[in-house]
């Protein structure tokens, strides 16, 4: 007797654990996977590339004139605040710098007086090997696999700036303050950034991926070319035979993308 | 045994005490709030999934687009119906549901939840 209403008990609580944990694992099974019956891909005008790389003729881009209307449509089109007047909270995306501060490792005492004195664009320069990545901790900056564009996803970064103080090129920025006051012209097509993120040049993700040259490419009149750098039949690889290139900081090894024809 | 009468009614407090709450609001719930749709989304009349799986779902779908869309470059979603859409929160949702105030706030304050996905994606991208 005492036996079989220990055995009943027994089962009677195993059963109670299996009646209990169903909706659990129900929970559980339902969880993960892709969804119901949906799919994604890729867009039809999407444009390829091993490895996304610029290549800027500095010839035709002597003057500050000339690097304006560049600069101004990548802040136009990614909503990249402009009237900050703090430099410490400066954003930048693209901008113009004096040789000595872009080619520090170039620097002889005499050098070609037209080069020296000519305008350069720095922009982020996409490297093979970047730092930044390396450096943060939620890979919110990532180097993407299929075309070699050092990305950020804004909702990842937690604003530690460790990939600042990594990037040995200054072409990440933070957003010390809400961006949106200092924003002229919104376009109201891409977001903008909140406080306390870090942002920088996207080589034109989003323009990429619906067959569109990037935003600065565009306004160049053909001093900056675009293309595959492991193509060897694309236009940057062909100007890359034809002309004397330089880097910035190629010695630290981190292979940037961006060349300059001096 | 002879304080069973007190023990009593001192459970008997306690139990009143401690469902107070639940007693006090009875049938006294706010009710779930309604969303206004904007001429846009009734014409489509279906959004991007079906409107239960939307409601119940639409916080994980956007983590997958935005996965997809950041990492991978894939920006075309696909639907069960075979219907294509461009994933972005911005240009394609915020472009059908313009209406913060009257679609995503009132549920979202209902719900008690401070989604931030408007600091950076502009409401109403078209400005109707």
């Amino acid at each position: 007797m005492n036996n079989s209403r220990r055995r009943f008990l027994q089962i009677a609580g195993v059963s109670a654990l299996g009646l209990g944990a169903k909706p659990v694992l129900d929970a559980f099974a339902a969880g993960g996977g892709e969804g119901p019956g949906f799919h994604v891909a890729r867009g039809e005008d999407a444009l390829d590339a091993k490895q996304w790389a610029m290549v800027i003729d500095t010839r035709q881009l002597q003057s500050s004139a000339d690097l304006e209307p560049i600069v101004e449509a990548c802040h136009k089109v990614h909503n990249v605040p402009t009237t900050i007047v703090n430099k410490n909270h400066e954003i930048k995306w693209i901008w113009e710098a004096h040789y000595h501060n872009a080619f520090t490792d170039k620097t002889n005492p005499f050098l070609n007086e037209s080069v020296e004195h000519r305008p350069f664009l720095l922009l982020c320069n996409h490297c093979e090997n970047p730092p930044c990545v390396r450096a943060c901790p939620t890979k919110a900056t990532f180097k993407r696999e299929r075309d070699g564009i050092v990305l950020m996803d804004f909702h990842r970064c937690i604003g530690c700036r460790f990939c600042m103080a990594a990037c040995p090129f200054g072409a990440r920025s933070f957003n010390f303050r809400d961006p949106r006051p200092f924003i002229q012209e919104t376009n109201k097509q891409f977001p903008t950034r909140a406080k306390g993120v870090v942002e920088k040049c996207n080589f034109c993700a989003e323009r990429l991926a619906v067959g569109k040259m990037p935003a600065c490419v565009e306004a160049s009149n053909g001093a900056i070319a675009f293309g595959d750098l492991y193509d060897e039949h694309s236009e940057v690889r062909e100007l890359l035979k034809e002309n004397y290139t330089i880097r910035r900081k190629q010695t630290l090894g981190t292979e940037p993308a961006v060349y300059y024809i001096v | 045994m002879k304080d069973k009468k007190k023990i009593l009614v001192g459970l008997a407090v306690f139990i009143a005490a401690i469902t107070f709450p639940f007693w006090y609001n009875m049938g006294k719930a706010a009710p779930a709030p309604e969303v206004e749709l904007t001429a846009k989304a009734k014409a489509a009349k279906v959004c991007v999934m079906p409107t239960a799986y939307m409601q119940a779902n639409h916080m994980q779908l956007l983590d997958v687009w935005r996965h997809k869309v950041t990492r991978n470059g894939e920006r075309m979603f696909v639907n069960a119906d075979g219907k294509m859409f461009n994933m972005s929160l911005s240009n394609t949702c915020l472009d059908c549901h313009s209406n913060y105030e009257q679609f995503c706030a009132r549920c979202h304050n209902y719900a008690s939840v401070s989604p931030y996905c408007w600091d950076c994606h502009i409401d109403n991208p078209k400005g109707e």
